[in-house]
């Protein structure tokens, strides 16, 4: 079978996005100096989390709530809420 | 609406949805919220369901709910690059009544489980965040939500919010856990013909098998791989601890499509269709991560206290067992009209008396212990491997001799001292 990339994944789900982010990088500047991996953009399954150069894009319209971007910041840097009751990902199956 | 419920449950997943469950049952009144735009929404899971946990909350209730299909084998899978040492059981007594486990899709198996605890008397409101526990006096005598005027209030709250559980972190039950403590998961649903399932796994309709992977699966990296067997469609998930998705800068998705696209896999998997992507963290700090369970007005039950044994894959049934556990703490305590945490203790007590601590007891050291030593999924697997292919492989050398060159060949790469350290410690983790 076909693998889908990343994005082709993403298409394959529902999301109610909220008009307000869950997410909040704190501090871009924590992200610019303090970390050269800017691991976050890695391990998110949904890269929801782009380095823009200056600051972090957090697309969190495609975002699973996961929690791992919270727990996985080396700083601490990045404040995690649930979105809006009923709004964020769908999950249809599993 | 009252004001006033006997008991607030937080979350819709198996933990909360059975502990409202039998709440109800025995006519307390009781408010069950769920986030999600209904039960199952944002819950994922690899897909196993046990039935004796079930059982006790709804008898016979493979006659009813939305099953996929009994798990008649289990499947253990050590892989390598190109080859893989494999090992099982298969047996039809799990294929008839009671039946051991089935496999499940969550998004329709919750919903029909949250409504069976609606008919039995439970209040359900979706779409509803609980942002935070109302505490007075030191006691948790409500929660409010993102809803205006969002306050309720109850006797008791049950914290079933989750792995992430924030609301037992508002409370100081638990500090923030480490990437150690969970595990990141990835995994697809891949629609496939029922008949091509059928015939790649060696089953007959209404039989399911589920595969563990360990190994290549995650690149030698502490975790594992699974593929379950639904109606007509297959899970495959790959999931290793944050720690080490860090550690590894691994992609968890190329990671999924290394394990897709894996010449032991992909056989299987050809001409699926990717019908949905799910990402979700797995509590498998085990024993020593389990939090503060109960508190003056509330209680902790399922994920949300950390209730997972990583190596079983057995956390749906700890989920369920742990509902009904609170739920007959809470019955109790309403007999005898005493939410204080010396009474809601109680709960405590049945859990760590129950299977759920015992087994995480019982494993206590082993994430600890393969998290510290990559040799065991490192090289180990590859060993195992390297040592079936040369014992099968015919090409006139005495068996004798063979067994002799396996052992050198292990104990040269890693040290006969070594080896019988990795023995020794393996065995203490598991034992």
């Amino acid at each position: 079978m076909s693998t889908k990339n990343i994005e082709e994944k993403q298409y394959l789900l529902r999301f109610k996005a909220d008009t307000k982010s869950h997410l909040t990088v704190m501090d871009d500047d924590i992200c610019a100096t303090k970390c050269p991996d800017k691991i976050c953009t890695i391990f998110c399954p949904a890269e929801v989390y782009k380095w823009e150069g200056l600051r972090m894009q957090v697309g969190y319209e495609g975002c699973h709530e996961c929690g791992s971007c919270r727990i996985g910041c080396p700083y601490q840097n990045i404040k995690w809420e649930y979105p809006k009751g009923g709004h964020g990902i769908v999950f249809r199956l599993a | 609406m009252p004001e006033k419920f006997d008991v607030i449950v937080v979350g819709a997943g198996p933990a909360g949805t059975s502990c409202a469950l039998v709440c109800a049952q025995k006519g307390l009144n009781v408010l069950l919220i769920e986030r999600g735009e209904y039960p199952g929404s944002k819950n994922v899971m690899g897909g196993v369901l046990y039935r004796k946990q079930m059982e006790e909350l709804i008898p016979e209730f493979w006659k009813e709910a939305p099953l996929e299909r009994p798990v008649i084998e289990q499947r253990f899978w050590m892989m390598d690059k190109e080859s893989v040492v494999q090992f099982g059981y298969k047996g039809l007594e799990w294929g008839v009544e009671p039946y051991n486990n089935f496999t499940v899709l969550r998004a329709q198996f919750d919903q029909w489980f949250a409504k069976k605890a609606v008919e039995a008397g439970a209040l359900l409101i979706n779409e509803t965040v609980v942002t935070e526990c109302i505490v007075e006096n030191g006691k948790v005598i409500g929660v409010r939500t993102d809803r205006p005027n969002g306050e309720v209030y109850a006797d008791v709250v049950v914290l079933a919010d989750g792995v992430n559980s924030l609301l037992s972190k508002q409370l100081g039950f638990h500090k923030e856990f480490r990437p150690d403590e969970v595990a990141l998961t990835v995994m697809e649903v891949i629609n496939l013909p029922k008949e091509k399932i059928n015939d790649r796994f060696n089953l007959e309709d209404n039989q399911g098998c589920t595969i563990e992977i360990f190994g290549d699966s995650t690149k030698g990296n502490l975790g594992t791989a699974f593929l379950y067997t639904n109606k007509d469609s297959l899970n495959i998930g790959v999931g290793t601890t944050l720690s080490s998705m860090i550690k590894a800068k691994l992609k968890p998705y190329d990671l999924l499509d290394y394990l897709k696209t894996h010449p032991m896999v992909r056989p299987m998997l050809a001409g699926g269709e990717s019908a949905e992507y799910l990402a979700h963290l797995i509590p498998e700090g085990g024993y020593r991560s389990v939090p503060k369970v109960a508190g003056n007005g509330v209680v902790v039950v399922g994920d949300a206290a950390q209730l997972v044994n990583a190596i079983h894959r057995e956390g749906s049934n700890m989920a369920m067992h742990s509902g009904l556990l609170a739920a007959e703490t809470v019955i109790e305590a309403k007999y005898r009209g005493d939410f204080s945490e010396s009474s809601l203790n109680l709960y405590r007590q049945k859990l760590y008396d129950s299977f759920i601590i015992k087994d995480l007891e019982k494993y206590k050291d082993a994430t600890h212990t393969f998290e510290n030593n990559p040799q065991y999924f490192k090289e180990y697997v590859p060993m195992m491997n390297k040592a079936m292919s040369k014992f099968f492989t015919v090409d006139g050398t005495p068996k004798r001799d063979k067994q002799k060159e396996i052992m050198k060949s292990v104990t040269s790469e890693r040290g006969t001292i070594k080896v019988i350290q990795d023995i020794y410690r393996a065995w203490k983790a598991v034992k």
